[in-house]
This record gives structure tokens, sequence and C-alpha cells, in this order.
């Protein structure tokens, strides 16, 4: 199956666009499509301390299964807010 | 009101709108771009967002609020794009009957955001441009 998945920050900077296009087998992860990812960009490995997955807008554990369709995205750490 | 935005911020109406008659305080947290940061210079900042669930997750923040403390109404916005020094980040306007939970409502607000809404933030400098917190 083909996964869109969303960039973001850092991460859309190393891979030079704020979309890819993955191709999973049926019911692989977000864990394995983030694992893909990283294959084909070097950089993303060691660019955060930690990434989070969201999969249709909902925060989701690397375990969780995708679908064809669903809305996945990759987080860097998150550093909105004032200079505070 | 929760929501990510391009505009400039504008705190005054956010704080007349959480103001309520059964409240007895309010409180609004500026969060604004400075011109300095670990002891290197700022000239702006960009902000980035995932907007559909940031909006989303500010929503959240406001869920969490309720379930600690009797507040009266929650606003929060925040702002994306490019930002020069001295402008306003993060807008958070809590009102509640009495000051001590309208103050720790604020202070919760903006450190969750800092926590769970994809929101970040790039400062551009003498060095060049560096994501903050990766």
């Amino acid at each position: 199956m083909r996964i869109n998945v969303k960039l973001f920050a850092i991460f859309r900077d190393i891979v030079g666009q704020p979309e890819v296009e993955l191709e999973l087998r049926e019911g692989g992860t977000v864990g394995e499509a983030w694992e893909r990812l990283k294959g084909e960009h070097g950089r993303l490995a060691g660019a955060v301390a930690a990434v989070l997955f969201a999969v249709n807008k909902e925060i989701v554990e690397p375990e969780f299964s995708l679908h064809e369709g669903d809305e996945v995205a990759f987080l860097p750490p998150v550093s909105g807010g004032g200079g505070v | 009101v929760f929501e990510v935005t391009i505009e400039e911020l504008n705190p005054e109406p956010l704080a007349e709108w959480v103001r309520q008659d059964d409240d007895g305080a309010g409180v609004v947290f500026v969060g604004v771009v400075r011109n300095n940061s670990k002891g290197k210079k700022v000239s702006h900042l960009i902000y980035d967002a995932y907007g559909d669930m940031a909006c989303r997750q500010l929503q959240e923040v406001g869920r969490e609020i309720r379930e600690r403390w009797e507040v009266g109404r929650i606003a929060i916005s925040h702002r994306i794009g490019r930002l020069l020094v001295g402008e306003k980040s993060v807008v958070i306007a809590v009102s509640a009957p009495h000051r001590k939970e309208a103050f720790s409502a604020c202070a919760y607000a903006i450190d969750r955001i800092k926590e769970i809404v994809p929101i970040w933030k790039q400062e551009v400098g003498e060095d060049g441009a560096v994501w903050v917190g990766v």
C-alpha cells in the first residue's frame, strides 16, 4: 500500500519536501514507515532526540498499523510558545 | 477560542472574550519574540505548525485545564510564520472565579503548549537558522 506522510520543521528541511509517499506492506506500522524514510534519508536518524508519530491527527505508538488513506505525520520535538 | 494564525496577535479581544460576570479574575499571558537565545543574537523566528492537529491539541490543553481547575473561559491563539523581535507569538487568556486558578491554568497552558502542540520554532540569527528543541 502507498502511504503519504507529512513532514514538518527539521524533517521537511532534511527531506526537502513537505510530504512524501512511501510503499509499505499491507498493515505495516507507522514505525516501519519511519524506518523506511530513515533508510532513504540517513540524516533523519541523528537529527532529533525523539520522534512522535501522528495518524489522523492523533499521537500513536510506533506499533500502530496503517491503512491506505491514513493521514500520517512524523513530528520532531515541539517547540512552540513564546520566548520563555 | 483555540487557534493557530498567521495574523498579528492582539491580546485585548481575547482578554475581553474570556471575561464573564461570575468570574473575578482574568489572566493573560503574552509570549514575545526575544532578541537573544543562549547568548546569541536572534534577528527573527519562523514558526511552523501542523495546523489542524495543533488546533486539536490546543483544545486538548483546554480540556486538561478544566480537569484540574475551576475556570471560566479559555482562549489560546498561537501565531505562525515569520515573526520579528518584539512580536507576539502566543496569547493565552483564562478567566476564573478566583485569581489562583486563573494564574495556575495560564501557566499550565504555556507549559503544555511546549509539550503536546505540534508547533516548531526556528531561530534565525548570526549563525544561521536553527530548529529549537531537536
